[in-house]
């Protein structure tokens, strides 16, 4: 068995968090400046120089690029052959988020109850903390801010196998032309297919972790990242919703192997204020 | 991009001369208001309880801002989606609200609302609320501090920038 000192893990959790609040990913700047130079009319072109000037002044102030600090969202990947020293990682994981929400003047965003109690729990706990079992004594914690706007906008549905993939772009291209500007575009958009019901909406949300741009390992899974990124581009949502070339900087499909009856397909959705980390242990 | 200058509250002349798309500076006063002090207003309009703002030819922004460091006037703030202010949004227009700000398309209702009352809704750009948290002169919570991020502030922004989404 693998120790694992609890206290270093919090420590790298609370960095991080402390980061990606105020950081954007250097990989998401760079898509943003690009797009800013190919778009073709002044609107756009000035809200994509508006995201760029507000990086840099996030940086350079210690300010939240997004005061939707969002929920804490983790991915845990534990290694069967580790013990932990010195604490819970459950409980390390949520103090790290109740001490960063206030050390960085983060925005305490999560309720109670979702329906008979919407008071603030004031501290931005619980986080969501989602864990998978895995071979081996490595432990990775993917880390995300994640707003309400963006979240709000996603959507899952239980394709016919019939469907295929036209069923899919149409389904993804729905999605964005009805979420407009609500989640704050150009989005990154993560894509779950195939698993079941819950797992469908796992995997599009781990494939928001997947580090931005990067293709799906398999060519064709890849090719129809590229296809649905064109197609969304092509939508003319754009910045904002106020039109534009600039609607997704990129597709980001995870899948699994599914039930003969079904084709499950989910679109998570996330801001360009992309808050997505990584750390391995 | 060309910039047309608004001061608060705003004259019903320069408010029909402006197209979707231009956009704005505003200077002067607006409110924050989000999701749960939207319901309050109401269900305060309803049982004619006094507000705790005055509602005729308020600019309203629909935010919830991080909080201010020591020594800072105002967090991190941004527009929240407009939409979840809809079932709201023509009750607060007949009592009086000029000018709307936020993210994102509204429904068919709200927009013949704006349109019926000479108001005005803006749009500012989502995710630039360190950029944003500069245009905030002052910020001070008006009332219902219980509502956290979804009090009501009384804000005084100067340069504030936004784009005419409805007219």
């Amino acid at each position: 068995m693998r120790q694992l000192d609890i206290n270093g893990i919090k420590a790298a959790v609370k960095d991080s968090l402390a980061q990606l609040g105020t950081n954007i990913d250097p990989k998401v700047e760079q898509a943003i400046l690009q797009a800013q130079k190919e778009e073709t009319t002044e609107l756009a072109r000035d809200i994509l120089t508006t995201l760029l000037d507000n990086y840099y002044i996030g940086r350079r102030d210690c300010l939240p690029i997004c005061q939707d600090t969002g929920t804490a969202v983790f991915m845990v990947e534990l290694g069967e052959d580790i013990c932990f020293q010195d604490g819970s990682l459950t409980d390390a994981l949520q103090e790290a988020v109740r001490e960063v929400w206030q050390e960085q003047y983060y925005r305490n965003s999560i309720l109670r109850d979702p329906l008979f109690d919407r008071t603030n729990t004031k501290d931005n706990t619980p986080a969501i903390i989602h864990t998978e079992l895995v071979k081996g004594d490595k432990l990775t914690i993917k880390i995300a801010l994640k707003g309400g706007g963006a979240e709000n906008m996603s959507a899952l549905k239980m394709l016919k196998p019939s469907d295929g993939k036209q069923g899919i772009r149409e389904f993804v291209l729905e999605t964005i032309i009805k979420a407009g500007g609500n989640p704050c575009p150009p989005v990154i958009v993560g894509i779950g297919v195939g698993g079941n019901f819950e797992t469908c909406a796992i995997l599009a949300k781990k494939a928001l972790f997947r580090e931005f741009g990067s293709p799906h390992p398999a060519t064709e899974w890849a090719e129809l990242e590229a296809e649905l990124l064109q197609a969304i581009n092509e939508t003319g949502v754009g910045p904002q919703g106020l039109g534009g070339r600039t609607t997704a900087l990129s597709v980001q499909i995870e899948t699994a192997p599914c039930h003969l009856a079904s084709l499950p397909v989910a679109v998570n959705l996330n801001c360009h204020a992309h808050r997505h980390c990584k750390i391995s242990f | 991009m060309k910039e047309i200058d608004i001061t608060l509250p705003i004259s019903g002349e320069l408010c029909r001369m402006l197209q979707p798309g231009d956009k704005v500076l505003l200077s002067g006063i607006v409110f924050t208001a989000r999701d749960a002090a939207h319901k309050r207003i109401c269900e305060y309009l309803d049982s004619g309880k006094p507000l705790p703002l005055e509602l005729k030819d308020a600019a309203i922004f629909y935010a919830g801002p991080t909080p201010a460091r020591p020594g800072k006037v105002c967090g991190a703030i941004g527009p929240t989606t407009s939409t979840r202010m809809d079932r709201y949004t023509p009750r607060l227009l007949a009592e009086g609200v000029k000018v709307l700000i936020g993210k994102g398309k509204r429904s068919p209702e709200v927009t013949a609302a704006i349109r019926s009352h000479g108001a005005l809704y803006l749009v500012a750009v989502g995710g630039a609320a360190a950029l944003l948290s500069q245009c905030i002169i002052s910020c001070e919570t008006v009332a219902w501090e219980d509502l956290g991020a979804e009090a009501i502030r009384r804000l005084e922004v100067k340069d504030f920038p936004c784009y005419v989404a409805l007219v």
